[in-house]
């Protein structure tokens, strides 16, 4: 008997995009709220794990041709240059800078250097916990 | 930032700029684009040269570098460094120029390796005799010993380059280490790092113990850089690099930049006895030692390498020799007591000379007939004229034969012994007379082995089935440099005194500045003739029992001593080398069980056995069971849940529930986070858990059924100790540092980041904002060390062992 997975795959499909969105609001939401790179990150590894569990290894890995040892790279990359951009003001390395902007139809925005930073950290989060599942979920031996 | 600055980094720039040279002009040879830099910098230095014989006023320009550590990149040239910076960029020209015709630019060979290392060499050099900063000299030195290293290895797949390498890193970088040790002494005695700074307060800290410790630390770093015996031994082996290198590094520059320490130390040391002995006994040594194992050698190159162990002890001991005049004070700077300091330097710039023609020329040799064994050649007399010349005037040179600039050294060098040994301070009286003794022996073999290299390469018969390919005279372009230096060592022995006049004078001012007051400075003047004395009589001497020594070679050659052309000392580094590597995998094996139990259990020991013990160290155990909020009823209910759920743990042999039970034990403490009101930690946690869930999932099939194991009693006892001790010493932190924090007024550095996260970093989540701004650098070596967990995890699993492997 072939087994029907269609209340899992719908589900799915609506969860996952549901929890991606959240993880995203965490991301932005962090400086302020709780939230942040790194629970931001966890929440999209999760979205992404419900994806490959769901579904099977191969689609979503046609769905999402990531590399994720490249992401690693180059989430490390981004949260080391955004700490290198403060050194060329004569600061210290890692000082992060933040001012608030008036931008039309949203109003008062906080900008912060520390946001990049932590876009790093979210790669990294996100790409070694896919990273370790994947590599352990592929050994066949 | 001033234009000596970039003397130093302009190689590294170049290095930079090589890859591209290399890749886009693979038709022209790399060495063209190199070629002009050192000349460029060699003349821009030849204009610091003081003019008309006026003292050489020092230039000093700092750029700040890590100023809180007191490391400045500090560079100061005064007459030492104005000698080493002519010779690194001078000599460093002629091979470059060398090395293009000597390193055909054939596919596949990787010339743009050679020279970005040889940049960097050439750059690491100057930085370390144009820096006053002791760390920042230190850095630079080690780059010189790591650039070595790579160069020994260029032609990485013969097993004795490797070898070689490994040999002179590990010997150099050790001593390096030890040297950093002795700059470390220095300035916790002074509080600089400035070497001119440690040397104006060096007559207020003499007194001091570590004032000695230091000086043999640095004494280390010196002698396994400068090959000192008994460190000696790697630089035999550092032959297998290409000769170019062997030219530049391990007998012009690299392999003084110990004789360059001495020197530069020799106004802090001097005044000491001990660095008056150990210079000249260990010179002596070393300059007896090399010329005697020279002897022996068959290789022409392994002949030289010997020889530069010799000379460079010889340069070593005048060196302490020269600190000898500092006894005299600012009264005896007469020619008597400085003679040493003269014939140091006069006799490193003539070592660099011939000792640099003669490695081109045995590499033309190598080049042209394919050999470099005496046993094979001879005979090239005729066949390479041009070589045998330079050769000629080289090895006249080296054996101390006028009218070459050799002769002239060799005259101060026993000119300076039997000064020193005259004296009566330091014990000379009773031990001094063994110097000139000593120096006089060793030059005979000197002599020998000169007369060694001549005879066996280009005299006698040439016999053409000894080589593979056709022998002929080697084109222009590899004679120009020799024929340079061979001039050199010409000009030097017929006018020493262009040289006394412009550079040997500032030099010896910076060895011995004591000896000066205010705008004085030494006068030199070298001449060929001074009668009948002493020094003649000793060369006659040398002339007359070297030639006698080499007419009966052959007996000599059937003796045990003369058939072990290696060194004894090697066995010494080999079977420390392969102690070192199963010493190594004993411990390893020994903690290395490769069972998590164990681990864990290192661990748990470590950290309660460090935390009781720095309680009871100072005494800080504090019960204070007064001013509790009072315990809701779901507190006891959540920590009841997780207690049993704990407890339950090792009882349970199902995987299933160990697995659930763990999950709850993540999912109660998630629970106790929101009770706490810690939401990222709670969300955080419950994340975890998620994620370690599809985990277990995954593994599940991988893990062994759970077995009843048979664990002996005295290791279960082990178990439960360890396990109630960090248990122990959990409640007993968690109980004091509650006691302390409401007995003292200790404020807890939560506040400050209470207080500050919205002013200093824009953010009203705290938590965040120590993340990401605060301890920001915490956060990104967090998130390096997970990539490299992750990477590991790959590795582990797709590339694992399969079983037969060793560590």
């Amino acid at each position: 008997m072939r087994t029907n997975f269609l209340m899992l795959h719908t589900i799915t499909r609506i969860v996952s995009f549901i929890v991606i969105s959240f993880s995203v609001y965490l991301f932005f939401a962090g400086h302020n709220a709780p939230g942040g790179g790194f629970i931001g990150g966890l929440m999209m590894a999760g979205a992404l794990i419900l994806l490959y569990v769901s579904f099977d290894l191969t689609t979503i890995k046609k769905v999402l041709p990531f590399d994720y040892t490249f992401i690693i790279g180059l989430g490390l990359l981004i949260a080391i240059l955004t700490g290198l951009n403060s050194m060329i003001f004569g600061d210290a390395f890692l000082t992060q800078y933040f001012d608030y902007y008036q931008i039309p139809f949203i109003g008062e925005v906080e900008l912060t250097t520390a946001l990049p930073f932590d876009l790093g950290i979210y790669l990294v989060v996100i790409a070694i916990t896919l990273l370790t599942i994947l590599t352990i979920a592929e050994d066949v031996s | 930032m001033s234009t000596l600055h970039f003397v130093a980094l302009a190689p590294f720039i170049m290095a930079v700029l090589i890859p591209v040279f290399y890749f886009k002009f693979r038709k022209i040879h790399t060495g063209w684009f190199v070629l002009p830099l050192p000349l460029v910098l060699f003349i821009y230095l030849l204009t610091y040269i003081p003019a008309g014989g006026d003292p050489m006023n020092p230039v000093l320009n700092s750029v700040p570098w890590v100023p809180s550590l007191g490391i400045d990149f500090t560079v100061y040239l005064d007459g030492l460094s104005l000698l080493f910076s002519l010779l690194i960029t001078g000599i460093g020209t002629l091979v470059v120029l060398y090395s293009i015709y000597y390193i055909a630019n054939k596919n596949g060979e990787p010339l743009h390796n050679f020279y970005v290392y040889l940049l960097m060499f050439m750059g690491a050099m100057l930085g370390v005799v144009l820096s006053d900063n002791l760390i920042v000299l230190y850095v630079f030195w080690e780059l010189t010993s790591l650039a070595s290293s790579l160069l020994i290895a260029y032609w990485f797949h013969k097993e004795k380059s490797r070898y070689g390498a490994l040999k002179s890193m590990l010997i150099t970088v050790t001593g390096g280490f030890s040297m950093l040790a002795g700059f470390s002494f220095l300035y916790v005695l002074t509080g600089s790092f400035s070497i001119q700074e440690i040397i104006a307060a060096a007559g207020t800290i003499s007194g001091e113990p570590l004032f000695i410790t230091a000086m043999l630390l640095i004494l280390v770093g010196a002698f396994t850089k400068s090959a000192q015996f008994p460190f000696h031994i790697w630089l035999p082996d550092a032959m297998e690099a290409p000769t170019p290198v062997s030219a530049y590094l391990h007998s012009a520059t690299m392999v003084k930049a110990g004789l360059y320490l001495v020197a530069r130390m020799t106004p802090v040391f001097g005044m000491l006895t001990e660095w008056f002995w150990i210079l000249v006994i260990f010179g002596l040594t070393t300059l007896l030692w090399g010329s005697v194992s020279a002897v022996r050698q068959t290789d022409l190159k392994g002949l030289l390498a010997f020889s530069t162990i010799s000379q460079l002890g010889l340069i070593m001991s005048l060196l302490g020799m020269s600190s000898a005049a500092m006894h005299y004070g600012a009264a005896g700077s007469e020619a008597l007591y400085t003679t040493a300091a003269l014939a140091a330097v006069f006799h490193l710039i003539n070592h660099a000379t011939f000792k640099g023609s003669l490695f081109m020329v045995v590499g033309i040799i190598d080049h042209e007939t394919g050999t470099r064994d005496i046993r094979k050649l001879g005979g090239l007399m005729t066949i390479m004229p041009v070589t045998f010349t330079v050769s000629l005037i080289g090895l006249a040179s080296m054996a101390g034969l006028p009218p070459f600039n050799g002769f002239l050294s060799k005259e101060t060098f026993f000119t300076a012994s039997l000064n020193v040994a005259s004296m009566d301070i330091l014990n000379l009286e009773t031990l001094g007379f063994f110097i000139p003794v000593l120096a006089w022996t060793a030059s005979v073999f000197t002599f020998v082995y000169c007369m060694i290299m001549f005879v066996r390469t280009f005299t006698g018969r040439f016999k053409p089935d000894n080589y593979e390919k056709h022998v002929h005279e080697a084109p222009a372009g590899l004679l120009v440099s020799p024929i340079i230096l061979g001039g050199l060592v010409i000009l030097f022995g017929m006018f020493p005194n262009l040289l006394a006049y412009t550079i040997i004078e500032p030099t010896m001012q910076s060895i011995l500045p004591g000896l000066l007051n205010g705008g004085e400075q030494f006068y030199v003047n070298i001449y060929h003739w001074h009668g009948i004395n002493a020094e003649i009589m000793m060369t006659i001497g040398v002339v007359f029992a070297g030639a006698a020594i080499t007419l009966n070679l052959k007996k000599w050659q059937q003796t045990f001593f003369f058939n072990r052309e290696r060194d004894p000392l090697n066995a010494v580094y080999d079977s420390m080398l392969d102690n070192l590597v199963t010493g190594s995998q004993i411990v390893t094996r020994a903690q290395m069980t490769g069972r998590l139990r164990d681990y864990m259990v290192y661990m748990s020991i470590f950290i309660s056995a460090l935390g009781l013990w720095t309680f009871f160290r100072y005494d800080s155990f504090a019960v204070d069971l007064g001013a509790q909020t009072p315990v809701p009823v779901y507190m006891y209910i959540i920590t009841a849940v997780l207690l049993i759920s704990t407890l339950a743990l090792p009882f349970v042999t199902n995987r299933i529930t160990n697995i659930v039970l763990i999950g709850v034990v993540g999912f109660v403490i998630a629970l106790l986070f929101v009770v706490f009101r810690a939401p990222d930690l709670a969300l955080t946690q419950l994340l975890v858990e998620t994620v370690v869930v599809v985990l277990f999932l995954l593994v599940y099939r991988h893990l062994p059924e759970i077995k009843k194991e048979s664990v002996k009693g005295w290791s279960k006892a082990v178990n439960a100790i360890v396990a109630a001790s960090v248990g122990v010493f959990v409640i007993l932190a968690g109980l004091s540092v509650h006691a302390m924090r409401s007995a003292s007024d200790i404020t807890p550095i939560s506040d400050f980041f209470i207080e500050n996260s919205y002013t200093l970093a824009g953010g009203k989540n705290m938590v965040n904002v120590i993340l990401v701004d605060f301890r920001g650098l915490d956060t990104l070596l967090e998130v390096l060390v997970l990539g490299i967990a992750a990477l590991w995890v790959v590795t582990l699993v797709k590339h694992r062992m399969k079983g037969d492997e060793d560590v």
